[in-house]
C-alpha cells in the first residue's frame, strides 16, 4: 500500500513530446483512472510509473521513494496489460506464480497465495490449463491473478478490458471493482472508455495532448467539466454544443441562441463574463437536459425531429438548431416519430458556457 | 465432341490437382525414388556388377576399420558443427534483435552472405586461406610470431578447419530462423517479466528459450540432416585426408565408388546414411504436424 506522487512529468520520444508536464498525487488505496483519446499520453504515463519507459524529466514517487531510476522489478508494482501478456508456455498456476518464484518465495507460500487469488477471481479450476485454452475473460482474470498474488504496493492497469466483448467487459468491470474493494490496493487504471472511468474510479484524470485537462471525482467531471474538451469527451451520447452569443443589457448578462432560446445568467457568473459581451460562445448541454418535462427552469422550443433512436428505457431524438444537430433524451412514452413536430424543454440551468478561444468553461 | 469430353473429364478437382502435381512427382521419381532403389540394387552386386552377392558388400564394410572411422567422424562432425551453428546463430540473432531497427537490415544482409554463396566456391576461398604454401592465415600468425599451423595436413587441424568452414556456411541459416522466432515473441511478455522481477538471464531462460523451443528443435534437426550428408566442404578442403581422418559418409562413398571404381561398395556406404536421415526426417515431420495442429 502506498501513495503515488508525480511531479512535472515529461516524456519525449525522438522528437515528439508525448507527456508534457503532469502533476498528480494519488492517495493510498485510491482508484484513479487516466482517461483520454488515443495518443493523449495516458499509457505513457502509466508505463513510466511501471518503469517500462524512462522518464525524460520530472519525478515519480511510490511511497516516499523516488523511483525514476529504479527498475520495474524493484518498484513493487504489478501491471495488467491490454493483451494480458500471459506466458503461453506456462500453465495458469505457473503464470500466476512466476513473480513469486523469481522472488524465491517458499513452495507452500506460493501455493497458498495462488490458490487464494484464484478463489477470489473464480479461476480455481483453471490452474492447470494453458492460456490458449482460456476465453478472453478467463485470461483477463489470470492476468489480474498474476498481479494480485504479489500483493504489490500499486496496481497498474493498461486498458485491460478493451480486448473483451461488451458483455464480458461489463462483468469484468464489476470484478475489478470488487477486487479493489477487497484488497484496497492503490490502483492506477488507463482507459479510453469513459464508461469505465465513470463507473470504476474514485477520481478521474482526463488527459489531452500530453497534459491533464481536469482531475476530479466522476461526479465532478460529469457535472462540472472545466473545459469544452472534458465536457464533450465524458458522457454518451456526447454533450450538445450550440453556438451562441453573450449579450449585456441593463438587466445583466444573457445568452442568445435564437429568438426562442435566450435567457439571463446567474448574477454569480457575471464576474467571469466580463469582456465577453457580444462575443461568440459555445453552449454545451447534455442530452438528458433536453427532454419533454416541463419545469420552471425550462425553455420550451418547437422542433422538427429528424431521427428517433428508441433504446427501450429511453428514446434519443435528433433535431437541428442553427444548422447544428442536437440530441435530446425523452421518455419512450411520448411516442415521438421522425419528421414529427415536438416541443422540447431545455433546462437553462444546465447550460455550460464555453469560451471557444480558450476552451474553458465559464 | 471427343475433345469436349476430355475437358469434362479433366474438370474434376482431384484429377486437375493430380495433373498439376505431376511435374513434381515425375521429378521426385526420376531424381530420388529411382536412384534410391537403383542404389539398393547396385549395393547387392559385386565390384564388376556382374553377380548378385546379397549383403556381402555391407558385411565387408563392417570389417573395415576405415568404415567405422567414417561413422564416428560423420557423427562427431554433425553434432559439433550443428551445436556451434545453433549457438552462434542464436547469439547473432539476439545481438541483431537488440540493435535499433534501422541497423538491423544491414547486418542481417551481411551476415547472410556465407549462406548465399555456393559452398563449393566459398570453400575454395577458405582453401586458399588454409593452403600450406601460401596460407594467408599462417602469414598472419607469422606476423604475430606464432608458429604456422598445418591447417589441412594434421588430423586435429583438418577436422577443426572443416568444422569451422561448415559453421561459417551454416550459422546464417540459424541466424535467420532464430531472428524470425525472436521477432514473433510479443514485447509485452518481456515487460510483464520485468515487472514480475526477471533479470536478463531469467528472461532468456523462462521466456525466450521456451517460446523458441519449436523453431530451435526443427532447425537443429534439419541442420543435422544437411550437415550429416555434407560433401562439398570436405571434398574441396581435404578430400578426406590426411589418411581418411576427415571422411564423411558422402565423401567416403565417392572415394570408394567413383575414385576407386567399386560402385556397388560406394552405394552400400551411401545407403548407411539412409536410416539416420529417415529417423530424423520422421521426427521433423511429426514435429511440424504437431505444430500445425496447435495453430
Amino acid at each position: 500500500m502506498a501513495d503515488v506522487e508525480i511531479k512535472d512529468l515529461h516524456k519525449i520520444f525522438d522528437r515528439t513530446e508525448a507527456v508534457r508536464g503532469i502533476d498528480l498525487s494519488i492517495k493510498d488505496k485510491e482508484f484513479v483512472i487516466l482517461v483520454g483519446p488515443s495518443g493523449c499520453g495516458k499509457s505513457t504515463v502509466l508505463r513510466m510509473i511501471a518503469g517500462l519507459e524512462e522518464v525524460t524529466e520530472g519525478d515519480i514517487y511510490i511511497g516516499d521513494k523516488l523511483v525514476n531510476d529504479i527498475p520495474p522489478k524493484d518498484r513493487d508494482i504489478a501491471m495488467v496489460f491490454q493483451s494480458y501478456a500471459l506466458y503461453p508456455h506456462m500453465t495458469v498456476f505457473e503464470n500466476m506464480s512466476f513473480g513469486l518464484r523469481l522472488r524465491k518465495f517458499s513452495k507452500e507460500d506460493i501455493k497458498k497465495r495462488v490458490e487464494e487469488a484464484a478463489k477470489v477471481l473464480g479461476i480455481s479450476e483453471l490452474l492447470k490449463r494453458r492460456p490458449r485454452q482460456l476465453s478472453g475473460g478467463q485470461r483477463q482474470r489470470v492476468a489480474m491473478g498474476r498481479a494480485i498474488v504479489r500483493n504489490p504496493k500499486v496496481f497498474l492497469f493498461d486498458e485491460p478490458l478493451s480486448n473483451l466483448d461488451a458483455k464480458m467487459r461489463g462483468q469484468m468491470r464489476i470484478e475489478i471493482k470488487r477486487v479493489h474493494q477487497h484488497l484496497k490496493t492503490t490502483t492506477i487504471y488507463v482507459t479510453h472508455d469513459q464508461v469505465e472511468a465513470m463507473t470504476l474510479a474514485d477520481r478521474v484524470v482526463v488527459m489531452k495532448d500530453g497534459k491533464i485537462e481536469q482531475i476530479g471525482t466522476p461526479d465532478e467531471i460529469y457535472n462540472f467539466p472545466r473545459t469544452g474538451f472534458v465536457a464533450g469527451f465524458i458522457g454518451s451520447p456526447a454533450m450538445n454544443f450550440i453556438p451562441g452569443n453573450i449579450v449585456k443589457n441593463k438587466n445583466g448578462y444573457s445568452v442568445f441562441i435564437n429568438k426562442q432560446i435566450s435567457f439571463y445568467l446567474d448574477k454569480e457568473k457575471e464576474k467571469k463574463l466580463e469582456g465577453l459581451d457580444g462575443k461568440d460562445v459555445l453552449l454545451g448541454i447534455r442530452p438528458e437536459h433536453i427532454n419533454e418535462k416541463k419545469s420552471e427552469d425550462a425553455i420550451e422550443y418547437d422542433v422538427k425531429i429528424d431521427l428517433v433512436e428508441p433504446l427501450g428505457m429511453e428514446t434519443m431524438v435528433y433535431f437541428t438548431i442553427n444548422k447544428v444537430q442536437l440530441c435530446g433524451r425523452v421518455s419512450p412514452e411520448n411516442n415521438l416519430m421522425s419528421n414529427n413536430k415536438a416541443t422540447l424543454n431545455f433546462n437553462k440551468n444546465k447550460f455550460h458556457i464555453i469560451d471557444p478561444k480558450t476552451d474553458k468553461v465559464i | 465432341m471427343k475433345i469436349n469430353n476430355l475437358f469434362v473429364w479433366l474438370k474434376q478437382k482431384p484429377r486437375i490437382a493430380f495433373f498439376m502435381c505431376l511435374p513434381l512427382i515425375l521429378m521426385v521419381a526420376c531424381l530420388i525414388i529411382y536412384p534410391f532403389f537403383y542404389s539398393i540394387f547396385l549395393a547387392t552386386l559385386n565390384k564388376a556388377e556382374t553377380k548378385f552377392v546379397g549383403l556381402a558388400n555391407f558385411l565387408f564394410l563392417f570389417k573395415r576399420e576405415t568404415f567405422w572411422l567414417v561413422v564416428q567422424q560423420s557423427i562427431f562432425f554433425a553434432l559439433v558443427a550443428v551445436f556451434f551453428k545453433a549457438l552462434i546463430g542464436f547469439i547473432a540473432a539476439h545481438s541483431i534483435n537488440e540493435l535499433p531497427s534501422k541497423g538491423q537490415r544491414k547486418w542481417r544482409g551481411m551476415l547472410l552472405i556465407p549462406w548465399v554463396i555456393p559452398p563449393a566456391l566459398s570453400t575454395l576461398g577458405w582453401w586458399w586461406l588454409f593452403e600450406p604454401t601460401y596460407s594467408a592465415l599462417n602469414w598472419l600468425l607469422e606476423k604475430l610470431s606464432v608458429d604456422a599451423i598445418p591447417w589441412l595436413s594434421e588430423t586435429f587441424w583438418a577436422r577443426f578447419s572443416i568444422i569451422l568452414v561448415n559453421i561459417w556456411v551454416g550459422a546464417p541459416f540459424f541466424l535467420i530462423m532464430y531472428l524470425a522466432a525472436l521477432k514473433s515473441i510479443p514485447e509485452d511478455l518481456y515487460e510483464a517479466a520485468s515487472i514480475d522481477g526477471a533479470n536478463y538471464w531469467q528472461k532468456l531462460f523462462f521466456i525466450t528459450l521456451p517460446m523458441m523451443k519449436n523453431i530451435i528443435s526443427i532447425t537443429i534437426l534439419f541442420s543435422i540432416i544437411v550437415t550429416f550428408a555434407n560433401f562439398d566442404i570436405v571434398r574441396v578442403l581435404t578430400r578426406g585426408g590426411p589418411i581418411d581422418t576427415t571422411h564423411l559418409f558422402a565423401t567416403y562413398a565417392f572415394r570408394v565408388g567413383i575414385e576407386s571404381g567399386d560402385i556397388p561398395l560406394g552405394a552400400a556406404v551411401s545407403l548407411f546414411m539412409f536410416p539416420v536421415l529417415a529417423v530424423l526426417s520422421f521426427i521433423i515431420l511429426r514435429n511440424v504436424r504437431k505444430r500445425t495442429n496447435e495453430v
